[in-house]
């Protein structure tokens, strides 16, 4: 999907009879803008306005708070697991699905997109069904004293889930676009294997892997619905932010909770400017690469 | 693209990187989720019907798919709006704009949620107007709806946008020489070739509504049979040690989305055929 927006955002049009009425092209704008200010701009500006509520004082405060430093760490700690992971599987399955034809292929594109159609809480849910005292592997982890629901381990797990597609989706289409006939260059002129990938196929698809790394990891930090059925709650030992957020807000300490929260909405704001840098970048590649043909 | 089959390919690993993303795919994904159809298969078939068709449990799909629905019609309104401006028009700010759309992707769920709540309470930046006048959007339904608006916000403006950009002005010049007003052309011209992609925009926002938890619960209110979504009562059972009955509401729940999926699959189908 984005690769097809990124190669065709050209055409800008004039007037004349493929263009509306001066009042119709302003009634429209005005309606969109005002529906996406009560949306989007009203939302991103009340988290700023609530965390400064009792101002910067008391926002500095909330955020050194012990139990939240820990969450902000299990967070980080999290994320830092999560990403590379599914960043591995997602460059070797577009490698082996976009260069190579195989039977079930597209299947398999289905299987890998599935995390996305599944709910959150069935996503937490099915790893306590496996993983949790009454599960498959309960009694035989309780027998080792292995902890996994309502521990880290069960928290980093169903985040791997949840930001499975991400760096997998981008780059399927993105490698698929760009062919294969610089990488069988390259192998014809002596290159290795290895060599091809790191000198020829990765600068074609590094803005793509940023790209997917900015959103798997957006999604990594701020997964709520999933992380809160694994985790068991406990303060300062399996609260990740999100969670920390919900703890603050549902003992009514808002301001406190907006502060915290104010950080998740800083890491979205920072992944829509990145992301829209990459994007940019990509579709100058594209438009390069286009011109030398 | 006519690719050779995998003899002629010089290509290497491609044993390897496939082998790799099976056997990742079904540690991480099939074999969990398959744990979900043997762990409800243990249950006998009364108990199942009986778990998945409580009172609370019919009136949480009532509200859930109900609300859904509403936020998708919703947001396929205004995604067609929104992306029709964004591609026809220029106006100030509007790069800024274009990346903000995608700020429901991005924004974790709890922050929607808190922030979504705290807007709408009846001592809200908005809850204190619409309070006064008669509409309580916080605790109620309503609130259920607009939550599910904002997250499903992106979905139809992304899909249908490259619609739009694509689109040839040789087939509009056409219809306005044969003679067509410009409402005229964009009733009987444009919407037909945007229609699979506002039906697929639909779609997604649709099951990404339903299976939508964290933005919903702070605003929803949360009671039983009014404003319960069926996510947070799969919740409720297990915090009750209820397995059984969370594992039968999330097996439904499981299957609805795949048959979301095959619905969505079908439709991008369907607009590739259109689009060549």
């Amino acid at each position: 999907m984005q690769v097809g927006r990124v190669l065709k955002k050209h055409n800008q049009r004039g007037g004349g009879s493929t263009s509306e009425p001066a009042w119709v092209r302003y009634l429209l704008v005005t309606v969109a803008l005002i529906f996406l200010a009560l949306f989007l701009l009203l939302p991103l500006a009340a988290v700023f306005a609530q965390a400064l509520d009792k101002g910067w004082e008391a926002y500095l405060e909330a955020l050194k708070e012990p139990d939240t430093l820990s969450a902000i760490r299990l967070t980080l700690t999290t994320a830092a697991v999560c990403v590379p992971l599914n960043l591995f599987f997602g460059i070797v399955a577009s490698w082996a699905i976009a260069k190579f034809n195989f039977r079930g292929k597209s299947f398999l594109i289905t299987l890998i997109d599935l995390p996305f159609s599944v709910s959150p809480v069935v996503s937490g849910l099915i790893y306590v069904l496996i993983f949790g005292l009454q599960g498959w592997l309960g009694p035989w982890l309780q027998d080792h004293d292995i902890k996994i629901i309502f521990a880290v381990p069960g928290i980093i797990l169903a985040t791997v889930f949840v930001t499975f597609p991400f760096v997998a989706r981008e780059l399927i289409p993105l490698m698929e676009a760009q062919g294969r006939e610089e990488e069988e260059a390259a192998l014809t002129l002596g290159a290795s294997g290895l060599q091809t990938f790191f000198r020829v196929t990765f600068p074609n698809i590094k803005w793509g892997i940023l790209y997917g790394v900015i959103l798997c990891n957006a999604r990594a930090m701020g997964e709520f619905g999933a992380v809160s059925v694994v985790s068991g709650h406990v303060r300062g030992s399996t609260n990740t932010i999100p969670l920390q957020v919900e703890i603050l807000y549902n003992e009514y300490s808002y301001a406190a909770a907006f502060a915290v929260a104010s950080l998740l909405a800083l890491l979205a704001l920072v992944t829509l400017a990145v992301k829209t840098a990459a994007e940019w970048k990509m579709q100058q590649t594209v438009t390069v690469s286009e011109k030398e043909r | 693209m006519a690719w050779s089959n995998r003899k002629n390919n010089v290509l290497p690993g491609f044993t390897p990187a496939l082998g790799y993303t099976v056997f990742y795919l079904s540690l991480i994904v099939l074999i969990p989720l398959s744990a979900l159809f043997f762990k409800t298969a243990t249950l006998s078939w009364d108990d199942f019907l009986a778990a998945v068709s409580a009172p609370r449990v019919l009136a949480s799909y009532r509200v859930t798919f109900g609300a859904s629905l509403a936020a998708a019609v919703v947001n396929a309104f205004f995604g067609v709006l929104v992306a029709w401006v964004l591609v026809r028009y220029r106006f100030p700010g509007k790069k800024l704009i274009d990346a903000l759309v995608d700020l429901p992707f991005a924004l974790p769920t709890a922050v929607a949620g808190i922030t979504l709540a705290s807007i709408y309470s009846s001592n809200g930046w908005l809850g204190r107007y619409l309070e006064p006048s008669g509409i309580k959007i916080a605790f109620t339904p309503l609130g259920i709806v607009i939550a599910m608006i904002f997250i499903g916000l992106p979905f139809v403006v992304r899909t249908v946008q490259p619609v739009l950009e694509e689109l040839d002005q040789e087939v509009e010049e056409a219809a306005s020489c044969l003679g067509a007003g410009r409402w005229q052309t964009f009733r009987r011209v444009l919407l037909p070739t945007m229609l699979p992609a506002i039906l697929t925009g639909f779609a997604l926002a649709f099951a990404r509504a339903v299976g939508e938890y964290g933005s919903i619960i702070f605003i929803a209110g949360n009671m039983p049979l009014v404003s319960e979504i069926t996510p947070l009562l799969i919740i409720t059972k297990l915090e009750q040690y209820d397995y059984a009955g969370a594992t039968a509401i999330s097996t439904v729940m499981l299957v609805v989305s795949f048959l979301m999926l095959l619905c969505i699959n079908l439709l991008q189908k369907w607009s590739r055929r259109f689009a060549e």
